[in-house]
């Protein structure tokens, strides 16, 4: 679609389809109900002192100038927190974190003191009035020398703790690799590094806590992604009860993973509302988001391929260096700690394949997953499409061509990698054929071999990706001891409108209309009459909540099965209705029917009626129309997608321009097309981001280079081009509608398709890989011949 | 000190501190939450306002210098229960996910659209340059703002009684 293109006038389907968001008409108002827009009686505001220093002992902190600021209400230091045992917080991967530094800080910018003053203003006044003595202490910031013997210890807080190593992982078969390796025609190895990066949503992470004196309950306004794990985890380590402790997900302005773990600014509001007495609001700045919560990615990828010298790829090997800062706060199910790396062999069928890591500590701040990864496929993604563009070089074959004569073929799924991963359903082939088309691939490969004469740089970058979402089955996956299942629960109301509750919670996704459609679709009400509810843990199901795609392929099958439920027992009652067996009944949609009859029907709104009626209902039936259930997904969802980008790139100043970009997903069943797209082109964007502009990189003392939007990058309009997406449908075949995820295929996709352009626009310079961020700088010094690793 | 200035057509006089930045003023003070706040460095636009017509980053301005003048802000956008085309626009074409850089977009656009009533994808892209949204990729947004063009029937700015 062009932008000049009016859009369809919106028809209402009654299930799925181009369906206009049901959440627009607050948000396009300015009406939407964001964390900072609360304001409570009484509520206080709280600001979080920082450290300066990476790696400093504390010495000691006097608060005193602090405290007798007028309108300061409390400071609150960690050896405060301390005398509670609250000093210390669980990570989503079983570490510690420190709510607020008691022994010394790790990373800079870690939370050391807070202030709680009446109003925002006068509580950064007063953090500038604490006094803090630090002593400093080597930093530990190059990831590659973390582990040698001289470095200094970052977690001696953990007993018996001698080094910064954090875990071993491996997957596949490390010896049948080898051999393949051993045997093949071509070998070739890169050094592939994903830098650090953050997911910044435009909204900044925050809450408004608020502890009821008489009653002792907790309600929490969080911006948080996951509200009933964050429940679980805060009745776990302060000892709260967990019925008194509720947590309101409002209006969230965006996530991207970044809003998953808890931070320590919501237990510092929580444990101020705790003490005080009052409404405690605590928004971090923009530069508190960027250097201290949830960052994503920093990998270092040693990686190989082995192929034939027909270019038929045999096995793909790699040994995974990864910086997970100086607390492991990675948000992945608990037996994963590589998160989903292991599906780094990609939409290819090898023969072998194998893949080691280590993760360090290092006094960098905390998070690992986040920012749209799906549990790190977007680290495996970007490497094995890498690892196939270095071999296309080698072999000096097409990219496109190499890639198509090794796609998985249709009848090989259901396929099992070499590393144990199920791919539900997939058909390659014709979804890379499509990009080609709307690419006309031919035709850009001439005008690239005409400029290329010329001297003019154009680059044309391939990626194929098959992403796994939905975790996932609760035998393999859990977060801290909680299975990754989700309730849903529906109840259609006597006059037949409805509301469904969920688990999961959007932050810009638009659940309130997908989720309303897939009830539609499945049971006739028109999505207007159906009410979505979500993010509040006292009227919602209990499940794990939204990332890493899982939204769609869990609740969104929870929805369909408790919907199904409900219909089950709606046809039993209009079998009474209609005096017929319920075997000889027929659902048009909306309606019963007996079957050969149509004019004998009733609706579900009579069906409703009916069952909260005063007239007799068939024996055994009880009164009402609702079901919860409880998911438990059988497999994750596969979806995929072929992306080709076009670059420009400037031989003198060596700016990349995206010219153009195609993308080709397939995610099964589509609920509404025009949410699709929409969740594509956002984590396009995102790839054009990470790859050519986004680092948060650290000089050699471990001060960040990146606390700020001048600093950190983000893709405005102008550096992006106008998407050009399609679709091709494979449907999983065991999800109920046969839906997969889709809110983070662009961002897992895009990144190597534009890197891969540009390499591939370098070509005559020699180049066979450059590490991203693909920024002018980098560019131009690869066009020098230089390789200077981003980490 | 002393601010009287005119937010969507009403009259507003607050006793503030002279530092109060113009969004915490619309926000916290007069509590109209529809206008964000987004970054610490004039970077994002979350915060635009039109002040006597044009985008401001209202992050960046003392509420104290908008005194005297004339501001709009996304709840001014709908007049006497009528959307703007631009808000017509972003529904339409899905310009928004999360919607928390909506009301700043919808006001350049909208500003964009007084000056230019037909802009080209390239003009669009270039008045929306100085805010990023991180959910849409800009090409909805962009379609939203030709659907507001083609659909001008707006109130003219600062037309909300
Ligand atoms: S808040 Fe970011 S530009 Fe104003
Ligand atoms: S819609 Fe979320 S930042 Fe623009």
């Amino acid at each position: 679609m062009t932008t000049t293109e009016a859009p369809p006038e919106q028809e209402r389907p009654i299930g799925f389809g181009r369906l206009l968001r049901k959440e627009d008409p607050r948000l396009i108002r300015g009406m939407g109900n964001f964390v900072d827009d609360i304001q409570l009686p009484g509520m206080l505001h709280l600001a979080i002192l920082r450290s300066p220093m990476a790696h400093a002992r504390i010495v000691s902190i006097d608060t005193s100038a602090a405290q007798a600021h007028p309108k300061v209400v409390a400071v609150i230091t960690g050896a405060d927190l301390a005398e509670q045992g609250l000093a210390w917080m669980p990570t989503l991967s079983n570490d510690t974190q420190a709510v607020l530094a008691t022994d010394k800080v790790r990373f800079q910018h870690q939370e050391v003191a807070f202030v709680v003053a009446e109003d925002r203003y006068s509580a950064r006044d007063a953090l500038e009035l604490i006094v803090v003595d630090y002593e400093r202490l080597d930093p530990v910031i190059d990831v590659r020398t973390a582990l040698n013997p001289d470095t200094p210890v970052i977690r001696d807080d953990l007993e018996g703790k001698t080094d910064n190593h954090i875990f071993d992982w491996e997957t596949g078969d490390e010896a049948a690799t080898a051999e393949v390796f051993n045997n093949a025609d071509v070998v070739v190895s890169e050094e592939i590094i994903y830098p650090r990066v953050h997911p910044a949503p435009m909204e900044t992470c925050g809450c408004v806590a608020d502890v009821e004196r008489v009653s002792g309950k907790l309600t929490l306004w969080c911006t948080t992604q996951a509200p009933h794990a964050h429940r679980t985890v805060y009745a776990l380590v302060a000892g709260l009860p967990e019925h008194k402790i509720r947590i309101i997900a409002p209006d969230i302005g965006g996530g991207f993973g970044n809003k998953v773990p808890i931070y320590p600014g919501y237990v510092c509001a929580i444990v101020a509302s705790l003490v005080i007495g009052k409404p405690v609001k605590w928004v971090e700045d923009r530069t508190e988001n960027l250097v201290s919560t949830g960052f994503a990615r920093d990998y270092i990828m040693k990686a190989e391929i082995a192929a034939t010298k027909e270019g038929k790829i045999l096995a793909v090997r790699s040994d995974v260096l990864a910086d997970h800062g100086a607390f492991n706060g990675v948000a992945a199910p608990v037996k994963y700690p590589a998160g989903f790396f292991g599906v780094f062999t990609g939409s290819y069928d090898l023969e072998a394949a194998h893949a080691k890591m280590t993760a360090v500590y290092t006094n960098k701040a905390p998070g690992g997953v986040a920012y749209a990864c799906s549990f790190r496929i977007t680290e495996a993604v970007y490497m094995v499409e890498r690892l196939v563009d270095c071999l296309a070089y080698e072999l000096e074959m097409d990219p496109v061509e190499l890639r198509l004569k090794n796609l998985l073929k249709p009848e090989q799924f259901p396929y099992t990698t070499k590393t144990g991963w199920v791919y539900d359903s997939g058909n390659y082939e014709p979804t890379m054929r499509k990009a080609m088309e709307i690419a006309g691939y031919e035709e850009l490969r001439r005008e690239q071999a005409e400029k290329r004469e010329r001297g003019e740089l154009m680059g044309i970058g391939v990626s194929f990706f098959t992403e796994a979402v939905g975790a996932g089955p609760r035998k393999d996956m859990d977060i801290l001891g909680l299975g990754m299942a989700d309730g849903c629960e529906l109840r259609i109301h006597p006059t037949g409108k409805a509301v469904v509750r969920l688990s999961v919670k959007s932050q810009g996704q638009g659940h309130e209309t997908t989720f309303a459609q897939i009830v539609a679709e499945e049971i006739g009400i028109p999505p207007e009459d159906i009410e979505v509810l979500e993010g509040d843990t006292d009227n919602t199901p209990f499940g794990l909540g939204t990332y890493g795609s899982r939204s769609t392929p869990v609740s969104g099958a929870a929805a369909a099965l408790v919907t199904r439920k409900v219909r089950d027992k709606a046809q039993i009652i209009a079998s009474g209705m209609l005096e017929v067996s319920v075997a000889d009944l027929e659902w048009n949609k909306g309606s019963f029917s007996v079957k050969g009859d149509p004019s004998k029907s009733v609706t579900i709104q009579e069906i409703a009626m009916r069952a909260h009626g005063a007239g007799d209902l068939p024996e055994g039936i009880e009164g009402g129309l609702e079901a919860q259930i409880c998911y438990n997904p059988s497999n994750l969802t596969y979806p995929f997608g072929a992306y080709i980008c076009v670059v420009d790139i400037d031989p003198g100043t060596a700016v990349v321009k995206v010219r153009r970009f195609i993308a080709v997903d397939d995610c099964g069943t589509q609920i509404n097309p025009m949410i699709i797209e929409g969740q594509v082109h956002g984590g396009l964007t995102d790839g054009v981001g990470m790859a050519l502009m986004q680092m948060i990189s650290f000089d050699e003392d471990g001060n960040c280079l990146a606390g700020s939007l001048m600093d950190y990058l983000i893709p405005t309009a102008l550096e992006t081009p106008d998407w050009e997406t399609d679709s091709t449908v494979t449907p999983s075949p065991h999800h109920p509608i046969g839906a997969k995820g889709i809110g983070e295929s662009a961002t897992v996709g895009s990144p190597p398709a534009i890197v891969n352009a540009v390499v591939d626009a370098l070509k005559p310079y020699g180049v066979r890989h450059a590490d991203m961020p693909l920024t002018p700088s980098r560019v131009w010094e690869a066009m020098q011949g230089n390789h200077t690793p981003p980490i | 000190m002393q601010v009287n200035m005119t937010i969507n057509g009403q009259e507003v006089s607050e006793e503030i501190e002279p530092r109060l930045l113009l969004v915490h003023f619309i926000r916290d003070s007069v509590g109209l939450t529809g206008t964000h706040w987004g970054c610490d460095t004039s970077n994002c636009g979350t915060c635009v306002v039109l002040v006597d017509g044009e985008p401001v980053k209202s992050c960046t301005m003392l509420a104290a210098m908008a005194s005297g003048h004339e501001v709009t802000t996304v709840e001014g956008l709908e007049v006497d229960g009528v959307l703007d085309p631009v808000q017509e626009g972003f529904m339409q074409c899905h310009g928004l996910q999360c919607g928390f850089c909506t009301p700043g977009m919808m006001l350049t656009s909208k500003a964009l659209l007084e000056k230019d009533p037909n802009p080209t994808d390239e003009v669009i892209r270039e008045a929306i340059s100085g805010q990023i949204c991180r959910c849409t990729g800009y090409s909805t947004i962009v379609r939203s703002v030709h659907w507001a063009a083609e659909h001008q029937t707006a109130a003219p700015i600062g037309s909300a009684t």
